[in-house]
């Protein structure tokens, strides 16, 4: 008998400012605990108040890494999520609501009535606990038990006092208890509790945060834009505790002349911002290329043009970045495909930021940004941190300084200013002789552009890894993805592989690629029967980019350009439409 | 005890005659005798004849991009606030490309200090009207005469509570040394705006039209208040007062900060042992 993975999807929707987060964040945080995998992704309107948004959480006893289309449960908190999303329900799914609130009556056996706000009038005499309500409702229709979510409203309440506390906790149970006496057909619910431990939940944003913290980065300047602001924030909030400092920059162009003058002045710095605040960096991008200043630009993309789609998701920046600055200089673009590898390629940017004196990337996206991945933990010791500047003690016995010494590696030694009385550190935005000063002859040109440029490039790729294969080791078929297409690319692989050699090959170090000697991943593509792109834009940025790099040309190529990711149905689909 | 040499560095390629001369010759003397030694000092620059005026010390330099001088020594004042950074800047530098950085460094209210070399003319690209050029003046781009409004850095930068607002003139280098010293043991932002004739491409506002113009503030004169700063930073005409027009005390943006209250930044050692609990609170 084929064993049935439990595998369930929860959509909370309603007008934005109706508390979505708040019960979606808790739900998830309720399953992590309890040891189910759990992936969350948001769906929000660029407005603070109204519209309609929806927060998803798949749970599962097994690692999810995507979003599905169609939900078990359906929370509803207004008339028009019934109404949008009724037709994804499952058929043995639920959609939860309240009629009284969104004045109208459902029939059908799906449908379960709760009185939220009643309940929340009676049992905790405040209209506003409903959402608490709403979410014992939820695990009474599942049948988890209350524990987990007694904590989090004894963290979340804290500070608002006991009282506060019991009521909502109150309200919880009552909530619980009504979907259990008021639902007959949820007997057939079984929810087995997962044998492991409780998991951590992170997102992409906060593990590119959390990585930025742990790779000692002191200095973090940026102007807020979607997505990228959870950066900030994060940062923010460990300022005083770790010692960083965080500065809101008047704009963009000032953000990255901050983290370069920052950086410059003998501390780890970065600054981020979403495509069109980055397009204002570049000018800065360029001065820290040549200034040779080690810099990292976190560059999380929503869909463009302009304003785009502000709250939505596309990976349409990448041949900007990848082209990005005027004049020639190295510079290293990542792009993670999951939370872990978005902490752990923030780290590898720091380290070969100060490494190489360059600017390095962590390019990703709102999808990424937003979703809620869980993990068993990251380990901590594959940490690097090596710090390059010469300071006090180093520069002792140094008598002559120069900022731009020529040296084979094309790497020249990175003094802390101020920290001797001897030497000087001089940085120049003009082209400059090894002391850092303004030349203008074409033979000292030269000199530094093969320091600075061609000396370094092939140091820096014999740093890239290899794109990932996952799946058969001799594929027939290779879906090709990059960045967060990760995530639903090896869901539909595992899908698709119970019959087929199929395998997911993904890219998250995209730029230098890497050198082909170990793992030549061009002749597997090159070999394989059917070669497929995936991207989240509509030209294919990724495809082209290989093609230009390394002369391979996919015939084959799924994009999706709606502001919106893929979805595992959605992705198989397309796939099976070239099987 | 530091000397003029010690400051020395490249010679100079402006053109001759230039004010830019007084300043820089007036710059090294200031930190001579406030006793600060050339690797205690960052100057930062931007683009322009004035940006070049670094490479001509000789001390901890950052010569960067147009207009973009004041967020690069903003940050490297958070990051080392032990340094003495000095931001120098052309009138179209700070207050054309920069004018946004102009006024959110004035707002932010750093420890630094900001010499703009205002000519009223763009040198660099030779001779197009700056933001500080007089209305109506004809150049090669605007022949019919400058429709815009001349931009009065004083005024303006007291209208934001600046915290040190001076103007001193290239041509008189004993007041200038004076002004730049004050500016630069102010505690705050301090602004100071140096006349300095462009021998080259403004025909105008030459060192003559200068010398009969200016005038000294009276001894007697109150940088504290704040309203008489105002009335006369709009004095310009047939009389152009130089001196130091407005002060304040107010707390600096390191101040604000409690993460360098006790070190500064570049010397707070870092670990990974001591971040790694951070992670607990993903669970």
């Amino acid at each position: 008998m084929e064993v049935k993975f439990l595998d369930y999807t929860l959509r909370i929707g309603g007008e934005a400012g109706q508390g979505l987060q708040t019960i979606g964040g808790a739900l998830a945080k309720i399953f992590s605990r309890t040891g189910y995998h759990v992936f969350t992704h948001q769906d929000y309107m660029s407005r603070v108040r109204g519209g309609h948004n929806y927060y998803q959480v798949r749970f599962s006893d097994q690692k999810v890494s995507a979003s599905r289309d169609m939900v078990d449960i359906l929370l509803a908190l207004d008339l028009n999520t019934v109404e949008i999303h009724k037709k994804s329900v499952r058929d043995d799914g639920f959609v939860l609501y309240d009629s009284e609130t969104i004045k109208k009556k459902f029939e059908g056996p799906e449908f379960i009535d709760v009185p939220f706000k009643k309940i929340a009038l009676d049992v905790g005499k405040s209209s506003i606990m409903a959402n608490t309500v709403a979410t014992g409702a939820v695990l009474g229709l599942l049948d988890l038990g209350l524990e987990s979510l007694k904590e989090i409203l004894k963290s979340t309440f804290k500070k608002k006092g006991d009282e506060i506390i019991e009521k909502n906790i109150a309200c919880a149970k009552a909530g619980y208890d009504y979907v259990l006496s008021n639902c007959p057909r949820c007997e057939g619910v079984e929810i087995r509790e997962p044998e492991g431990k409780k998991l951590m939940l992170i997102d992409g944003i906060q593990a590119i945060g959390m990585g930025a913290l742990m790779s000692g980065c002191k200095f973090y300047s940026a102007y807020p834009m979607t997505p990228s602001t959870g950066i900030l924030n994060y940062l923010a909030s460990k300022a005083e505790e770790f010692g960083l400092v965080v500065e809101q920059a008047e704009d963009e162009i000032s953000a990255i002349n901050m983290a370069i003058g920052a950086s410059f002045a003998g501390v780890r710095a970065m600054t981020g911002s979403s495509g069109g605040g980055f397009a204002l960096m570049v000018e800065g991008l360029s001065l820290a290329g040549i200034t040779e200043t080690p810099l990292v630009i976190a560059e999380i993309q929503r869909p463009g043009p302009a304003t785009g789609l502000p709250t939505r998701t596309e990976q349409a920046d990448l041949l900007f970045i990848l082209y990005a600055g005027h004049g020639e200089f190295p510079k290293v673009v990542f792009e993670p495909g999951t939370p872990e590898q978005a902490f752990y390629l923030t780290n590898r940017a720091f380290e070969l930021a100060e490494k190489y004196q360059i600017p390095v990337f962590i390019q990703s996206d709102q999808y990424l940004g937003d979703t809620e991945w869980t993990f068993e933990n990251f380990d901590l010791e594959h940490l690097i941190y090596n710090d390059y500047r010469l300071r006090e003690k180093d520069l002792e016995g140094i008598e002559e300084y120069k900022r731009y010494k020529y040296s084979d590696t094309g790497i020249s030694l990175l003094a802390v200013p101020g920290e001797s009385g001897k030497h000087l550190v001089v940085a120049d935005s003009d082209e400059h002789d090894e002391e850092g000063h303004i030349i203008e002859d074409a033979e000292t040109r030269i000199k530094m552009v093969r320091k600075r440029l061609l000396k370094k490039m092939p140091l820096i790729k014999k740093e890239i890894e290899a794109p990932l294969l996952y799946g058969d080791p001799s594929p027939e078929i290779v879906l090709v993805g990059h960045g967060s297409t990760y995530g639903v690319i090896k869901e539909v692989v595992d899908i698709l592989s119970k019959d087929r050699k199929i395998a997911m090959m993904h890219f998250s170090q995209i730029y230098p690629l890497s050198e082909r000697d170990r793992f030549d991943y061009i002749e597997l593509l090159e070999n394989a029967k059917l070669a497929i792109s995936i991207e989240n834009n509509a030209m294919g940025q990724f495809a082209k980019f290989i093609r230009a790099e390394t002369g391979f040309e996919f015939t084959h190529q799924i994009l999706k350009y709606d502001g919106r990711p893929f979805t595992i149905e959605n992705l198989k689909e397309e796939v099976d439409a070239y099987l | 005890m530091p000397t003029s040499e010690d400051y020395e560095g490249q010679v100079p390629a402006w053109c001759p005659g230039c004010g830019n001369f007084q300043i820089l010759s007036t710059i090294k003397q200031a930190l001579v005798e406030l006793g600060i030694e050339p690797w205690e000092v960052l100057l930062v620059s931007g683009i322009g004849q004035s940006g070049k005026l670094p490479h001509y010390m000789k001390c901890h330099t950052f010569n960067g991009l147009h207009g973009r001088t004041l967020p690069v020594a903003t940050a490297a004042k958070l990051a080392n606030h032990f340094l003495h950074v000095i931001a120098v800047a052309g009138d179209g530098d700070c207050y054309g490309e920069g004018g946004n950085h102009f006024l959110h460094a004035i707002r932010k209210n750093p420890n630094i200090t900001l010499f703009v070399h205002d000519n009223q003319i763009y040198g660099l690209t030779k001779g197009q009207a700056s933001p500080t050029t007089a209305r109506g003046t004809h150049t090669k781009i605007q022949p019919y005469g400058i429709s815009s409004e001349p931009l009065n850095p004083l005024a303006t930068a007291i209208s934001l509570d600046c915290s040190f607002v001076a103007r001193g003139f290239a041509g008189d280098q004993e007041h200038l040394k004076e002004l730049m010293k004050a500016a630069i043991t102010h505690k705050g932002f301090s602004l100071l705006d140096i006349l300095q004739p462009c021998v080259t491409f403004n025909k105008v506002n030459t060192f003559r039209w200068y010398r009969e113009r200016v005038y000294k503030l009276e001894d007697e004169y109150d940088p504290y208040n704040r309203i008489k700063a105002f009335e006369r930073s709009l004095e310009w005409g047939d009389k152009i007062p130089n001196g130091i027009f407005y002060k304040n005390d107010k707390e600096t943006l390191e101040e604000m900060v409690p993460t360098i209250r006790k070190e500064p930044l570049v010397r707070q050692k870092f670990s990974i042992e001591a971040v790694k609990h951070e992670i607990d609170k993903f669970y």
